[in-house]
């Protein structure tokens, strides 16, 4: 889960503060990671929190929604953050950042372009590392419930009574 | 005696399996007096416990046990371990059902005759008929509240339905409605009607949809007659020297293993585990598996041939309201080789709800191609595609010895490759339905690949010439006389239809035969 900046007692000032840039969208400091305009930070226990920015941006270059924040990345890959799954992650993260350091990037991160991120991904698609994390989004992203709303999707109906006198058969554009 | 029955009883009619071949005639036994154990690997769950959630429902419903695949079909790659898309409960798959339910055309019954010689495929005629079935049907129809038969009304059609029809009338297709659905548009049977959920694969909470599950099961049950074992995974059916089977050994709940001695034994598993007992059950006597002279026990599986049409409009759809599957396109379920294939297919409207779109539109992709998709999922339409596909020997079930299930038992291989037929079918579906939804605008569409199967049919096919099948047209394995086979596994040919109705009316006369044969001495 994702952690609001008053639980970890940090001002939004503090937390900028005491971190750097990572990517466009996020910055790292000791231990965790945090939106760029502080609305939410994550803490890392197992893995780096540069390993778990890679992480969020690799997530958003698989599977892109420009109106899906970055906190339900988060979500969808934080169950990586735990000791037994941490040296799968750090070395796939490192596989990625040399393979950008190979197009002549400081690492995955510093490629500002989704363009050239892609192409990273695309050729490492086939590993067991990018399959995990593919196949782990599929449900980690789009089977979460915050994230339905997002896509009109309005899951459980019984409880409702169905939609047989909430507009079933409403489209009006035919 | 009344149920529970005993161990050593050896009057009573074992019945494996509780979906629509077994759960209907384990019932339709009881009703005639007939003693039953139903033994089932699945648990009880009822409306109440259904939910309303596709992955959490999945975790609760389908049947996960270890399968392998293999063969040149997408689903041995994106789904290597899951095949099929069926469930494991006492009800079976009519929990999961979408409730379309159609006779076959009288022409499916003669396949091999209407179609002629197909290369590479397996063509076989029924031994029976659609006069023959017509009666059992209509009591299948009354059974199951079908709409639009025996005058009951159609449902009315929700947004999915109306863009499909929009689009099919544009194009000039004639047989487009709300389909005959085991669903109620009224109150019927003491079940009530649709209340337009969606969710119809996740269970109907309101037991709008007919399911096995509460109401050929539990009815069975208050005769007295009936008595379903729940947990009670079936490991191998056993015969004596005179090549006559006398029951079945399987693990209870508690993993025991125990010994249900049978009058007769009826295998009603779907088309995996039907077969995969009877080269289970192999013995000095049968050395290739049970009923499997003919070397076909296995062979012919057939799928359907089917895939899926989503498309994007400029403005909300909202698919995922109201009936999954009430919306049909019939046009194209008939025989028209100029088409360049034979046989047919029909077009059914179908939702996923955003999890389970996001795992099957395009299994493995990943990018803007992808996500931009499901970004309009609020404005999507889609369709489902089930034709006939053609019967291929090397289309089979095998036992894996390789892998073991949790009782130690090899688990079945499903190998699959599509013929020719099926390939020039499917993608004549893929643009037929495309131009349905372009004829109302559509900005984009999706011929989406095949899901794991819900249609499992033909791996102990129905016969005339015992050298051809494994059951005679009653479903009696040509073999051992008191050996039936009673789901989808017995079709000889797998029609453009969606199977439930036919798998229920061959259950229904399937029951008459026996409870006839046992009382004339015969069994």
């Amino acid at each position: 889960m994702t952690t609001t900046i008053r639980e970890r007692k940090l001002t939004r000032r503090e937390l900028l503060k005491s971190s750097v840039a990572a990517g466009a969208t996020l910055v790292v400091g000791a231990g965790f990671v945090a939106a760029s305009d502080a609305a939410w930070a994550t803490e890392t226990t197992a893995i780096k929190p540069e390993t778990m920015a890679t992480l969020i941006q690799m997530a958003r270059d698989i599977y892109p929604h420009d109106h899906v924040g970055d906190e339900y990345y988060v979500a969808a890959v934080k169950g990586y953050d735990t000791a037994d799954k941490a040296e799968m992650i750090e070395a796939g993260i490192a596989a990625l950042n040399a393979a950008a350091q190979g197009k002549g990037f400081a690492s995955y991160l510093a490629m500002g372009w989704e363009r050239d991120r892609v192409d990273v991904l695309r050729a490492m698609e086939n590993s067991a590392f990018f399959q995990t994390v593919r196949g782990g989004l599929v449900t980690g992203l789009y089977n979460q419930k915050a994230v339905w709303p997002l896509f009109g999707y309005e899951g459980e109906s019984y409880s409702k009574g169905g939609y047989i006198n909430r507009g079933f058969d409403d489209i009006n554009w035919l | 005696m009344a149920a529970p029955f005993d161990l050593n009883d050896d009057s009573v009619v074992v019945v494996i399996g509780t979906g629509a071949g077994g759960g209907v005639l384990a019932n339709e036994l009881a009703q005639k007096g007939v003693s039953v154990v139903a033994l089932e690997a699945g648990g009880r769950y009822l409306p109440e416990d259904y939910i309303n959630d596709e992955w959490d429902s999945f975790g609760q419903l389908a049947w996960v046990d270890p399968r392998t695949t293999s063969g040149d079909w997408r689903v041995a790659k994106d789904f290597s371990g899951l095949p099929a898309w069926i469930v494991k409960a006492v009800g079976g798959t009519t929990i999961h059902w979408a409730g379309a339910s159609l006779r076959f055309q009288e022409h499916e019954w003669k396949a091999a005759t209407t179609y002629g010689n197909v290369q590479g495929a397996n063509l076989l005629d029924w031994p029976i008929d659609g006069a023959e079935m017509d009666p059992w049907y209509t009591k299948a129809e009354d059974k199951l509240g079908v709409t639009r038969t025996g005058g009951r009304d159609g449902l009315p059609g929700n947004n999915n339905f109306k863009v499909f029809e929009a689009g099919a009338k544009k194009l000039g297709y004639k047989e487009v409605h709300t389909g005959r659905m085991a669903i109620n548009s009224a109150e019927y049977d003491d079940r009530l009607s649709c209340q337009q959920t969606g969710f119809c694969f996740q269970g109907c909470k309101w037991g709008a949809k007919w399911s096995a599950a509460y109401t050929d099961i539990p009815r069975g049950e208050a005769t007295g007659n009936l008595e379903v074992r729940e947990k009670a995974h079936v490991a191998r059916i056993v015969h004596n020297d005179k090549g006559k089977v006398t029951g079945v050994e399987y693990f209870d709940a508690d993993g025991k293993l125990q010994m249900q001695k049978a009058r007769v034994v009826c295998v009603a598993g779907n088309s995996f585990e039907s077969p995969r007992l009877l080269l289970n059950s192999a013995s000095s006597m049968f050395p290739d598996g049970l009923a499997n002279s003919s070397g076909q026990v296995g062979r012919n599986y057939m799928r359907h041939m089917t895939g899926s049409v989503y498309a994007v409009f400029d403005k909300p759809v909202k698919m995922w309201r109201g009936t999954t599957m009430a919306g049909i396109i019939q046009d194209e379920a008939r025989h028209d080789p100029s088409r360049g294939f034979v046989g047919g297919y029909e077009l059914e409207t179908l939702a996923l709800g955003l999890p389970f779109m996001a795992a099957f539109l395009d299994p493995g992709a990943w990018g803007r191609e992808f996500t931009t998709a499901l970004d309009m999922y609020e404005n999507m339409a889609g369709m489902w595609i089930v034709g006939e596909d053609m019967p291929q020997e090397t289309n089979r079930v095998t036992l894996n010895h390789d892998v073991k299930d949790k009782w130690g038992l090899p688990v079945a291989n499903v190998n699959f490759s599509d013929h020719p037929n099926d390939i020039a079918m499917r993608n004549h579906a893929y643009e037929r339905g495309t131009a349905v939804y372009e004829a109302v605008g559509a900005t984009r569409t999706f011929p989406t690949p095949p899901y794991p199967s819900t249609h499992n049919l033909g791996t102990n096919r129905m016969s005339e010439n015992p050298r051809d099948g494994v059951v005679n047209k009653w479903g009696r394995t040509h073999d051992i006389a008191n050996l039936y086979i009673s789901d989808g596994s017995q079709f000889t040919t797998g029609a453009a239809e969606n199977p439930t109705l036919t798998i229920v009316a061959l259950a229904i006369r399937q029951a008459d035969h026996l409870a006839k044969e046992m009382a004339a001495g015969n069994l």
